[in-house]
């Protein structure tokens, strides 16, 4: 199948190509700012892109996804604080630890469904919360800086603003891959089919709990690369990284760009942080503006900006998620 | 002759007070068509239920080709080979009428966990899901989104993905329940084509469809069986006329 | 010992506190299948109403019953503007919807009461202790909201159980197109549980208010109690909300005030002292996850959801 010219398409192509050139332009522009934004958002959109594989393709409305980003950024600071400054400790330590939370949350809270596994994931991720702002040696409620970023071998060097950038734009890249690998697999059709009707996918013959306690480990284990990366970013963190309303902020990127799209997250960070970044250059309020935009977008475009494009297409045929 | 394909021994299922299943024994040979029949209540879904492994039962067990099932949760079963379809449409709608069929197929080809590929290009799965596609007659179909199918279609589909895992037999509830004649008359046939590879146990209201298919018919009245037998001893048995037939067969002509 | 009582007196309180919160939140879910995660904004919104109110009017009390009031009014004019049209809608919906309030109502306080906190001081009548057992004395504004909490309590028993609205509040819960075909006004129905439970969650906040800061995002974390409570109890469920609060409450103060006492016979000082915070802040979530564990859908589950 040769992808056509369509929209959709083009506005993709136009995104990734723009995220590709980004530290080029800001050299330009002579706006380090600008790079350090979309560093930002390039990190989040990864964070994004993990809770859409559960969220978007599993139908699994966690409300605690942040909590990875957490446990990921506290891994790589308490290590750095340690004295543990390679990267190849500090990140298998940060993938690790959000899986095993993400075992032990998902296998709790994947016993209930609906609004339940709504509030416990929250609960739970909250909990992660009051317990990093509980570590006195690690800064408590202060959070902790870190000194020296994760080392690697020559010639890595994430202090490096742009090489930075390109290793986080190289990840988020590899992890839309990496999803739309997995939905599409045999794995994937089973955690979309127990997102459409898990009860019936029971009937058929599919123990379904295990596979989405597996889909909720591997966006888990996703998310806590991203918090590394965060950390790496903000050589700075605290409990606030993995505070619930940034579990909200993820849902909105989701959400914002299209759920069950690949490239939706991405799209949805990007709007959602630039649209925050442009808001509070107008106002210092600006969130008495966002949150009924929100409501807004609820109400009247579920789709999101993915949908949004799909529907720019003209074609209204029956679009099966892909 | 062999042993039966389905025993069921002394299931009994309460519910608070209601005696949904009562002391039931019934048996299903290898081949044949069984339907089972009663009024309204008379424990016909809860039945279909037990044998299916959604509810289990107080008391009694199922055995499945000579092998004890009471226990095994519903996708075991489902992989020994008894397959079940729904009388409420209980489909993946959002997902097209292929993958409907193609993640039934899956489910009997061992555990998903392949991640890595595309399962929508994997022949294995694929084409037997469009072989069971064909076979009710909803070949045509098979790329549009389930939700966009009509009623009747739903219920092809249904049957599609009961046979899709190649099962030994099938449990239908009410597979002609809401369907306008001429998609009766459809689904009768392809059940009778149905029943030459296939054991299959039928719940069904329609006593024109039951009878024109049924090679033996058990009577269901609050959870006990007043009678089984041929579809003649059936009719010209006294107790089931006083206690059902009378009523169903005005009831079902009401319907046309 | 004197302490110990305290402590527990402490732990009673803020479960009935809790109470409140998780009974309007639990009400609405039941009734209108939305999850309103604004509940705690409206928290937020009882105290500084009071606050404010009690300044102008220089009487805690009547400042109370305004700040009540007014909640009562916001709550009602959210649920016309907004809540309204997201009945029906899925989970999802309602969590982004209510996030969004959110932000709205924290940037609103913000913009009018500026971001520092304000403080409800107490009348001097309320403002002591009395003596509750022989040398035992007990803060006279504590023993206070336990009396008015266990009020609430009873008065919403009487409500549900005993009268026609709360038939129909019950009607409602199981049976949406019975309750519209009698004939009932559900809109109205709506909009007055609505209002009913951001009332509760005022009268929360505004009893609250005294003992700690008035300040934004005060609500968000007690709401993440209230889920928990909510979670423990059934959703649904008012005497499930009940039971599940005053656990909630015990075990968080009696957590707080002498779990690092026990972890010191255990461990060293350093080390429990180190622990102890991180520790005792799990305890509730522990419970929430055994209780799920035992029974996941809640010890007192209306309905099986």
């Amino acid at each position: 199948m040769t992808p056509a010219l369509t929209a959709r398409n083009i506005a993709i192509v136009a995104l990734l190509a723009g995220l590709l050139l980004m530290p080029v332009f800001a050299e330009l522009a002579g706006n380090r700012f600008l790079l350090t934004l979309f560093t930002r958002i390039v990190i989040l959109a990864l964070a994004a892109v993990s809770l859409n594989l559960i969220l978007g393709y599993g139908g699994m409305m966690s409300f605690g996804h942040a909590a990875y980003l957490g446990i990921g950024g506290y891994a790589v600071g308490m290590l750095a604080h340690e004295g543990v400054l390679s990267g190849f400790v500090q990140w298998p330590v940060a993938l690790a630890g959000s899986a095993l939370f993400a075992l032990i949350i998902g296998a709790l809270s994947l016993r209930t469904r609906g609004v339940y596994f709504i509030m416990i994931t929250l609960a739970f991720a909250q909990m992660a919360y009051y317990i990093f702002a509980g570590l006195a040696r690690y800064g408590g409620d202060d959070g902790l800086t870190i000194y020296k970023r994760s080392q690697f071998f020559n010639p890595i060097n994430l202090s490096n603003k742009v090489q930075f950038y390109y290793i986080c734009l190289a990840l988020l890249f590899a992890a839309i891959y990496l999803v739309w690998r997995l939905v599409n697999s045999r794995f994937g059709m089973t955690i979309q089919g127990a997102r459409s009707n898990d009860i019936r996918m029971r009937a058929i013959g599919f123990p379904t709990y295990r596979y989405k306690l597996v889909c909720f480990v591997i966006a888990g284990t996703m998310c806590g690369l991203s918090g590394a990366l965060l950390a790496n970013h903000t050589d700075f963190v605290s409990p606030q990284m993995m505070y619930w309303t940034r579990s909200g902020d993820l849902i909105i990127m989701v959400v914002l760009g299209g759920m069950g799209s690949p490239f939706g997250p991405l799209i949805g960070a990007v709007a959602l942080l630039v649209l925050e970044e442009v808001l509070s250059g107008i106002t210092e309020y600006w969130q008495i503006i966002l949150g009924p935009l929100l409501l807004l977008v609820v109400l009247f475009a579920r789709g999101g900006i993915d949908g949004l494009l799909v529907k720019l297409q003209g074609k209204e045929r029956a679009k099966v998620r892909s | 002759m062999s042993e039966p394909m389905l025993q069921v021994e002394n299931l009994a299922k309460r519910f608070g007070g209601i005696v949904a299943t009562d002391d039931l024994v019934l048996n299903v040979e290898a081949g044949e068509l069984h339907a089972v029949i009663g009024p309204n209540g008379a424990g016909k879904t809860t039945l279909i239920a037990q044998l299916s492994g959604q509810l289990s039962p107080d008391s009694g067990r199922v055995r499945f080709d000579g092998k004890d099932i009471t226990a095994l949760p519903m996708y075991r079963r489902s992989r020994l080979g008894l397959a079940r379809s729904f009388q409420i449409t209980s489909l993946f709608l959002d997902l097209s009428v292929l993958d409907n069929v193609a993640l039934a197929v899956q489910a009997h080809a061992g555990h998903s966990f392949r991640f890595w590929r595309n399962a929508r290009s994997e022949p294995d799965l694929r084409e037997p899901a469009r072989a069971a596609l064909a076979r009710v007659g909803l070949g045509e179909r098979a790329d549009g989104r389930a939700s966009a199918l009509s009623h009747g279609e739903h219920r092809q589909l249904e049957l599609a993905m009961a046979l899709a895992g190649s099962p030994r037999m099938l449990l239908l509830d009410e597979p002609m329940a809401g369907l306008g004649p001429e998609e009766s008359a459809r689904m009768v046939e392809m059940l009778r084509a149905l029943k030459r590879e296939l054991t299959i146990l039928l719940v069904e209201h329609d006593m024109e469809a039951v009878f024109a298919l049924a090679d033996r018919i058990t009577v269901l009245v609050y959870g006990r069986v007043i009678a089984s037998g041929k579809p003649d001893d059936i009719r010209a048995n006294a107790d089931v006329r006083d206690a059902y037939l009378g009523e169903a067969e005005t009831g079902a002509a009401s319907h046309g | 010992m004197t302490l110990f009582i305290e402590q527990c007196l402490n732990g009673l309180q803020f479960g009935l506190l809790l109470f409140l919160l998780a009974a309007g939140l639990t009400l609405v879910f039941g009734i209108m299948d939305l999850v309103n995660l604004a509940h705690g904004s409206l928290y937020m919104i009882g105290a500084y109403f009071a606050a404010t109110f009690a300044a102008w009017t220089g009487s805690f009390v009547l400042g109370a019953v305004l700040a009540l009031g007014a909640t009562l009014m916001v709550g009602m004019a959210v649920e016309v503007i907004a809540m309204r049209r997201l009945y029906g809608r899925d989970h999802l919906d309602h969590v982004l919807g209510t996030f969004g309030l959110i932000l709205f109502f924290d940037e609103s306080v913000r913009l009018i009461w500026g971001p520092e906190g304000l403080s409800l001081p107490l009348p001097s009548w309320l403002n002591r202790s009395v003596q509750i057992l022989p040398g035992v004395n007990y803060s006279a504004y504590r023993l206070a909201i336990i009396v008015v909490t266990l009020t609430v309590a009873a008065f919403l028993y009487v409500l549900v159980m005993r009268t026609r609205i709360g038939m129909l509040i019950r009607a409602g819960a199981s049976n949406r197109e019975m309750v519209g075909a009698l004939g009932v006004n559900i809109k109205l129905l709506y909009t007055l549980v609505f209002g009913l439970g951001a009332a509760l969650a005022g009268l929360a906040g505004l009893m609250q208010a005294p003992i700690l800061t008035v300040q934004i995002g005060m609500g968000e974390n007690i709401l993440i109690l209230a889920f928990v409570i909510t979670v423990i109890g059934g959703i649904g469920s008012i005497r499930g909300a009940l039971v599940a609060a005053i656990f909630v409450g015990f075990i968080d103060t009696l957590g707080r005030a002498f779990f690092p006492d026990l972890l010191r016979m255990v461990l060293s000082p350093a080390a429990a002292s180190t622990a102890a915070p991180a520790l005792s802040s799990m305890m509730i979530y522990l419970l929430m996850a055994i209780v799920l564990v035992v029974k996941p859908e809640g010890l007192f589950s209306a309905g099986n959801k």
